[in-house]
């Protein structure tokens, strides 16, 4: 469903983050990519959910390239992926349940269909009764939750998340860890950067791991 | 889709209505600005509407030379006769005339002076086009060159200066309107170019997760076209005012004249053309704006 062909990644200013990466990911599989700060993470996550573009090699998303498609057709390739940012981007002028809606009614859907399934998402993360709160009175790991919650809400197939359990304590990170693996255990392919060694995280998932921007 | 219409629209009436000052300030300022060309128009037309109830319709004074034979006079009725552009035109002989200024308690003594009839027989003629200068001068130059005729008077000059002026009026309001649609442009792109900075986060985001520059745009110009809609109200509100304001006075003058004019709003002439030009240029102007908006954003 994903696959690299010796990708690399030149950003403007000469900075090579990925160098020849080739790899394959199925459906319904559930991948960590890890690696030190700068290896790479967030631009391979960005490659597949079509936020960068590669500078060489070719990303195949289902049987799209990628790397070839026309501008027009970008927005409905990112519509694909629910995407859990390394930087959150919560909106903060707005409630959580605003927050959490915004996917859907880029996805066309709104009123009734729309409330239920941000309700739906909102329970999942477990902050159903806080709809009308604003982010701001949010914890860092509710914060992160909230994220997770919009990344969910319109049932993308492939889920991807950068560091998602950066600056939690343990047992709230393997809380989050917990959610992820229910989200793929019910068929969705889930992508995770974290910076962790992998083994302690991983325990049933595929390693992708990034040094200096290759695979080793 | 209407769907989606209607959330663009909601998203921005919840704007304004967490930001309601900024909006009744655009809203005021569209509306004044507006209001000055339309005031202008209302001044015009109603002078044009004064103008046709003054109107007395311009006559051709026909005067033959003194010397002109009857077969000469019996032309130029056959002429009048057969002519389309006169509509209607009495003959006045100079004896009638002379008879006239002897009935005449002023003239009386003038004529009493006076050994023989000095006057011409002549034609008082009606032309049709009433509000055409051109046609009439033309009319009149014609005339003045049938035979026996020693002079035609249009004795209406000033139907064609009027009429000239307010054309030139009418021009004026046209460049005014012009140059404050353009300021209006600058004004509200900025405006929407202020929100969309507010917004920039929500824009930047809603990229990254797969809106359309379609899905971005519309609330911008939703809001750019309200704003143009509640201007061109606005300024539809301050003619109103402005003209019920003004006919206090207008009624004081009017009365020495025993006329009961008042200044009227074309409302059904200019209700619609000012509220969706208004608009137009509202959404124009955030077309703008957006599009610039945009290009910035994207790097993929
Ligand atoms: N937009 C950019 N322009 C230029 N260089 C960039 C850009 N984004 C990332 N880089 C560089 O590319 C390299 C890889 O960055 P990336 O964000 O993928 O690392 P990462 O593995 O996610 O690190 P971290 O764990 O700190 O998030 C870094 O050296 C970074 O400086
Ligand atoms: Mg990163």
């Amino acid at each position: 469903m994903i696959k690299f062909d010796r990708v690399g990644k030149l950003y403007p200013g000469g900075h090579e983050a990925l160098k020849n990466l080739s790899f394959e990911i199925a459906q319904g599989e559930l991948v960590f990519v890890t690696g030190h700060s700068g290896a790479g993470k967030s631009t391979l996550l960005k490659l597949i959910a079509g936020l960068e573009r590669a500078t060489s090699g070719t990303v195949l998303i289902g049987h799209q390239n990628v790397s070839q498609l026309r501008r027009a057709a970008l927005p409905f390739l990112r519509r694909k992926f629910g995407m859990v940012f390394q930087d959150h981007k919560l909106l903060f002028d707005r409630n959580l349940f605003d927050n959490v809606a915004l996917p859907l009614h880029i996805n066309g859907i709104v009123g009734q269909e729309a409330a239920k399934r941000v309700r739906a998402a909102l329970d999942k993360v477990g902050l159903l009764g806080r709809e009308r709160a604003m982010p701001v009175t949010l914890s860092g790991g509710e914060q992160q939750r909230l994220a997770i919650a919009r990344a969910v809400v319109s049932r993308p197939e492939i889920l991807i998340a950068d560091e998602p359990t950066a600056n939690l304590d343990e047992s709230y990170a393997t809380d989050l860890m917990q959610l992820f693996r229910s989200f793929n255990q019910v068929g969705v392919t889930v992508l995770i950067a974290t910076h962790a060694r992998g083994g302690e995280q991983s325990g049933g998932g595929r390693v992708l791991h990034l040094k200096q921007g290759t695979l080793t | 889709m209407i769907a989606q219409h209607k959330l663009a629209l909601a998203q921005v009436l919840a704007r304004a209505r967490r930001a309601p000052l900024a909006w009744l300030m655009m809203v005021t300022v569209i509306g004044v600005t507006l209001a000055l060309p339309a005031m202008l128009y209302v001044a015009l037309d109603n002078m044009q509407r004064l103008a046709g109830g003054l109107a007395t319709t311009p006559q051709i004074s026909l005067f033959m030379a003194m010397d002109a034979s009857r077969e000469q006079v019996a032309d130029v009725e056959t002429q009048l006769k057969n002519r389309a552009d006169v509509a209607t035109w009495r003959f006045v002989s100079r004896d009638d005339a002379w008879k006239n200024m002897q009935a005449d308690a002023e003239l009386a003594d003038v004529a009493a002076g006076l050994k023989k009839n000095p006057l011409p027989d002549a034609f008082v003629i009606e032309p049709k086009e009433h509000d055409n200068p051109a046609a009439l001068d033309a009319l009149q130059q014609e005339m003045q060159h049938w035979s026996g005729v020693e002079s035609a008077q249009l004795d209406a000059v000033w139907v064609k200066r009027l009429h000239g002026l307010l054309a030139l009026g009418n021009k004026l309001i046209a460049l005014i309107a012009a140059l404050l649609g353009f300021a209006l442009l600058i004004i509200t792109g900025n405006s929407i170019r202020l929100q969309i900075a507010n917004q920039h986060e929500e824009i930047q985001l809603s990229r990254l997760i797969g809106a359309t520059d379609r899905f971005i745009r519309r609330p911008f110009l939703y809001a750019g076209t309200l704003y143009g809609v509640g201007g061109g109200i606005a300024a539809l509100l301050i003619v109103l005012a402005a003209t019920w304001f003004f006919n206090d006075s207008v009624a004081e003058i009017t009365a020495l004249y025993a006329s009961d004019f008042r200044l009227t709003v074309p409302l059904a002439d200019m209700a619609l053309p000012l509220i969706v030009g208004s608009a137009l240029l509202g959404w124009l102007a955030a077309r703008f704006a957006v599009g610039r908006a945009l290009a910035g954003i994207e790097n993929y």
